[in-house]
């Protein structure tokens, strides 16, 4: 595993594409190191900001000896000012951080899945699965088209690309898991990887697992450092030994199992959860 | 650099200013990424309890003007795992080290000063009876000088280990100069203040408090001018006793104002979080800004705010 490293990074390029922004880092230190899964910390707001905490993107795609680059959708005031600024702004990044997408070792069907800008780390993932010679199907799902990102990329890097959209405004009206058991079928899919929204996630380790897939989910939980310190950022995660753990989201995941990701405690700390409260204590 | 940075806490010599703040940075290891960790004053551990504990639900922080909310519930491994994988890194990587113990009851406070009086290096013992992250404000030993007392009482007994002992205080309190003199009675070597204020945001699209532990701790810059006052009114009352001064220290210019308050040393907490080579870089900014105000070392600078 490689160290994250923090450094002060050159913005090149900032354009919007649907929803989102498309933002491209100078950062020719770290880009090599990048592996699908992977997320990048930027400090917003410039010196002396009034927001200390960095934001946090899965890596879109990295370019060694160059740049790393993201999606980020303007929710939020520290999103809002990094989306603003002009290319050639510095800012400080660190990266890479977070265990990546656990690979395949063997060529095997795998199906990515994808929420809105979720669907960030999946060219990346897509490009690194087959060139592992994996067959890859590739579900991409959003509220409306206008949020939906990534289809004309991952048309190019996966085999077959699927789209859902609530309101059917863009490919099949629905959800993205109703299109999961087809894309598995169509390839004897053994690996489901996914990133977006926790229900998505949720009902994505759920589905996969009712046609014996396993599956990888990338979780966003909000976070405070980003390397491991704070403990802000924790999930109910069931361990090797069947015991369930508050865990770190940023260095024990984002990528975790779907499948040991206790998705209907999340925002919880389960009674059977080690160190829970026991009646009577704290 | 011409500046004696070197200080101390009571017998614990430190040969930097800085340390890390308890909860900031774990247990050091992840911020060994970032820069030496033996060259830190010292790593003060996140509070340590006798069992695990999971902490509270989440959301766990929120992000509010120049600082944060944080309820995290003092997670932890517990004591038994802490020494096997946490201070033995930290010991063998010739970390000074301050351990932070935390406990449900007085009790509690003792028992892990037995268990850690006699473990080789540590350096020193933060008894954080200030956390604001439990169930009921009476757990918040440091909001009453009567608890206050008996913790350090309990913990003073136990300890016959030669490192100071600081008492963490609260800044939610009438009178922290009160809250000081009990604990200095009841046998502490030194103090540090202040631990986060409690504070809570409310999320009015959910129409509920933001944090799944509904209150918080706020830190960060927005706190430090409280931070200044506490170290400089306790400085004043107990000039022998010395101070771990924290809250929202960002720059160097802000740790020279708790030490000219009467900090000996200073730890650095949130700002880690968004910068986490923070503690080395205030250490060096630190130097820089007694150089430039002509001094040669930071202990001539402790508490000199209150000579004027
Ligand atoms: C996320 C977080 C966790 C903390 N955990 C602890 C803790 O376990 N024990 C403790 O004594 N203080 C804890 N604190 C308080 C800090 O050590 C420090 O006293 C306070 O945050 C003020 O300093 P700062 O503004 O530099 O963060 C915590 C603070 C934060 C933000
Ligand atoms: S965000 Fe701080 S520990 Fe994960």
């Amino acid at each position: 595993m490689s160290h994250a490293q923090q450094l002060t990074s050159r913005i090149r390029s900032i354009e919007p594409v649907g929803e989102y922004f498309h933002i491209v880092f100078e950062a020719p230190t770290i880009a090599e190191f990048v592996e699908p899964g992977h997320f990048v910390a930027v400090a917003v707001g410039g010196v002396g900001s009034g927001m200390l905490l960095r934001r946090a993107f899965s890596i879109h795609n990295a370019t060694a000896g160059d740049s790393i680059e993201v999606i980020v959708a303007a929710h939020g005031q520290g999103t809002q000012w990094l989306t603003a600024v002009s290319a050639g702004t510095e800012v400080d990044i660190i990266a890479p951080l977070g265990k990546p997408f656990l690979l395949p070792t063997r060529p095997v069907g795998c199906v990515l899945v994808a929420g809105g800008y979720g669907a960030a780390p999946m060219g990346l993932l897509a490009r690194e699965l087959r060139d592992r010679g994996c067959e890859v199907e590739v579900i991409l799902g959003a509220a409306t088209q206008s949020r939906l990102f990534g289809v004309l990329e991952l048309t190019r890097d996966a085999d077959n690309v699927t789209v859902t959209t609530d309101d059917g405004t863009s490919g099949l009206r629905g959800r993205v898991t109703d299109a999961l058991p087809d894309a598995l079928a169509r390839i004897n899919g053994q690996a489901v990887y996914a990133c977006g929204p926790m229900p998505m996630l949720k009902a994505v380790a759920e589905v996969s697992k009712a046609h014996g897939a396993f599956s990888q989910c990338a979780v966003e939980e909000s976070m405070a450092c980003g390397i491991g310190v704070c403990m802000t950022c924790v999930l109910p995660v069931v361990g090797d030994d069947g015991v369930t753990r508050m865990v770190r989201s940023c260095v024990e995941g984002p990528c975790f199992r779907g499948d040991r990701v206790r998705w209907d405690d999340v925002n919880t700390v389960p009674v059977d959860a080690f160190g829970a409260p026991v009646q009577g204590g704290h | 650099m011409s500046v004696d940075l070197s200080t101390s806490l009571g017998s614990l010599h430190l040969k930097s200013p800085t340390a890390t703040a308890s909860g900031c940075a774990a247990a050091g290891r992840e911020l060994a990424q970032f820069g030496d960790v033996a060259t830190l004053g010292a790593v003060v551990t996140k509070s340590i309890m006798l069992k695990p504990r999971s902490g509270r639900p989440t959301p766990r922080m929120a992000e509010t003007p120049s600082g944060m909310l944080n309820s995290i519930g003092l997670q932890g491994p517990g004591i038994d795992s802490f020494l096997d994988k946490d201070l033995s890194w930290l010991t063998s990587n010739n970390v000074t080290t301050i351990v932070s113990i935390a406990g449900n009851n007085v009790a509690e406070f003792g028992q892990l000063a037995r268990i850690l009086r006699d473990v080789p290096g540590i350096g020193g013992l933060e008894v954080n009876i200030s956390c604001p992250n439990v169930e009921s404000r009476g757990q918040v030993f440091a909001c009453n000088p009567v608890s206050a007392s008996e913790v350090i009482d309990t913990v003073r007994a136990e300890w016959t280990s030669t490192a100071p002992i600081l008492a963490k205080l609260s800044p939610d309190v009438t009178d922290i100069v009160e809250i000081a003199g009990s604990v200095i009675n009841a046998g502490a070597d030194g103090v540090s203040m202040i631990n986060t204020l409690l504070g809570m945001v409310i999320d009015v699209d959910a129409m509920k408090p933001m944090l799944g532990g509904r209150t918080g701790g706020l830190s960060g810059p927005a706190i430090r001018p409280v931070a200044v006052r506490a170290v400089y009114q306790v400085h004043a009352a107990f000039p022998e006793v010395p101070i771990l001064g924290m809250g929202g220290i960002r720059t160097g210019h802000d740790a020279l104002e708790f030490i000219a308050a009467g900090a000996s040393a200073v730890s650095i907490g949130t700002v880690v979080f968004g910068d986490p080579g923070a503690p080395w870089r205030i250490a060096t900014e630190l130097g820089n800004e007694l150089e430039q105000r002509g001094y040669s070392s930071l202990r001539e600078v402790v508490g000199l705010a209150h000579k004027n």
